[in-house]
């Protein structure tokens, strides 16, 4: 009897799978575009625009990402602005995930030489074409550790959208659970192991990518 | 014809005054190597020139045009500015080949296969046409500087500063670093600072002591090497030339 709800409500189960994907894709996507551009901000714009993505950080990764979802969803409807719950978590969690980012990006631009600059210019780029061709290169291939880690946070924290009601994997498991509070266990150890699944085949593509992209001369050896 | 023309150019870092008021020309394809004792602001000279470090007084002038003018496109003119670094400044994420043709592709805005086939021809003319595909790290330290005397090359520049091209080199691989730009010698001009004392006395159509942020001496080097008008310049030629092979200068 049990087994049959479950089996029953595997296809809402994949229903909220689609939407903690689709939660995480767009979220990241724009966490990585605003990630990039603030740590290049932070290290190439003048002092003011520098401190000001500084501000940004430092308010953006001292917030609980619970009361960022509350202040984005229900906050901003006080004044005015109505975003939908999907909307309001892509917001919530791209624009967290872009001050953790940010600091990956920074890291890497500060670990590549500065003589690499210096050689650009000495072609004849400009600011712009340089950090274009010859830092952001550099700087994306050295942040796929560091990236790939923030993606499986960012994969994971999309169960708390579930607190203001987006329908993801989380909440259609708290639906289940409310029809039939036998299957909690159950149902919630499915969960576990459908997010452990997608973490772990991601951080798998993500190595392969890792090692493709690899700049020769700059691999990790192990040393045992 | 006067090409490179350096007007009574100042530059300190912080409070440290490092240039004090250094004035010199150079001719079209001339070569000149700057010698002198460390810190006295031979590697700022060079990056005074093409304004990686602007002079905070004077004027630098190339072919007529002022560089040090704020409103001249220093991006353009550093096009016609090639510059060697002692510790090389490959790009690490591009093969040999790519080093040498991303200033043709994304500054001159060459077409890809015409930018490669160029880059292809400079490395050939730095003997590494081998080379092209491998990266910077697969690369010894002779190679890598001559991947970056190629990619100042590419550029067709009318002048190319060599920053102590091999101070950074195994003493077995100067030698080729040096015979490329022997071979450079009259067709680009070129302003080196180096050690190389053989090489200077060889190479130089003129030699630069300088010392203390200033010019002490400058002539051919073989007024320089036998003949110095200043004491301070036969003193530091004769204990450096001891130092650096200056029997091979012959």
């Amino acid at each position: 009897m049990a087994l049959d709800t479950l089996i029953d409500s595997l296809p809402s189960l994949l229903n909220g799978l689609g939407v903690t994907l689709l939660l995480t894709g767009f979220s990241i996507i724009l966490g990585t575009i605003l990630g990039v551009l603030l740590a290049t901000g932070r290290s190439y714009a003048s002092r003011p625009v520098a401190y000001l993505v500084f501000i940004y950080e430092k308010v953006l990764r001292g917030i609980p990402l619970l009361v960022l979802f509350f202040l984005i969803y229900f906050g901003l409807s006080q004044i005015g602005v109505n975003l939908d719950a999907f909307t309001a978590a892509v917001i919530g969690l791209g624009l967290r995930s872009s001050a953790y980012q940010a600091q990956i990006y920074r890291g890497a631009i500060n670990s590549i030489p500065e003589g690499q600059i210096h050689a650009a210019y000495s072609l004849g780029m400009n600011k712009i074409k340089a950090i274009r061709h010859v830092i952001m290169p550099q700087m994306l291939r050295l942040s796929i550790p560091g990236w790939s880690n923030e993606f499986t946070i960012l994969l994971k924290d999309t169960s708390l959208a579930f607190g203001i009601g987006v329908i993801e994997l989380m909440r259609q498991g708290r639906y289940i659970q409310v029809r039939d509070p036998d299957l909690v266990l159950i149902v919630f150890l499915l969960i576990a192991l459908i997010y452990f699944i997608l973490v772990f085949s991601t951080n798998n593509i993500l190595r392969y990518v890792e090692k493709k992209y690899q700049m020769v001369g700059y691999q990790v050896e192990a040393h045992r | 014809m006067v090409m490179l023309e350096v007007k009574n150019v100042y530059k300190s870092y912080g409070d440290v005054p490092i240039l004090k008021g250094v004035t010199f020309t150079m001719q079209k394809d001339q070569t000149k190597v700057i010698i002198g004792p460390s810190g006295t602001g031979k590697s700022t000279l060079l990056r005074c020139i093409n304004q990686l470090s602007p002079p905070d007084k004077g004027q630098v002038w190339l072919n007529g045009k002022e560089i040090t003018d704020p409103k001249s496109d220093i991006n353009k003119m550093r096009e016609k500015i090639g510059f060697v670094f002692q510790d090389f400044n490959l790009f690490n994420h591009l093969t040999a080949l790519r080093n040498v043709s991303i200033g043709l592709e994304k500054v001159k805005k060459m077409e890809k296969d015409a930018a490669h086939k160029r880059a292809t021809q400079e490395l050939t003319r730095v003997g590494l046409e081998a080379q092209a595909n491998q990266y910077p790290a697969q690369l010894s330290g002779g190679q890598k500087q001559r991947v970056g005397i190629a990619r100042a090359l590419a550029m067709e520049p009318d002048i190319i500063l060599f920053d102590e091209p091999t101070s950074a080199l195994d003493p077995e691989l100067i030698g080729d670093v040096l015979d490329v730009m022997k071979s450079l010698c009259g067709k680009v001009a070129m302003l080196i600072v180096t050690h190389e004392m053989g090489f200077a006395r060889n190479v130089a159509d003129e030699i630069i002591f300088m010392e203390g942020g200033v010019i002490v001496e400058q002539g051919p080097p073989k007024e320089m090497f036998t003949n110095a008008r200043i004491a301070r310049t036969r003193e530091f030629l004769g204990r450096i030339g001891a130092l650096y092979g200056e029997e091979e200068g012959g």
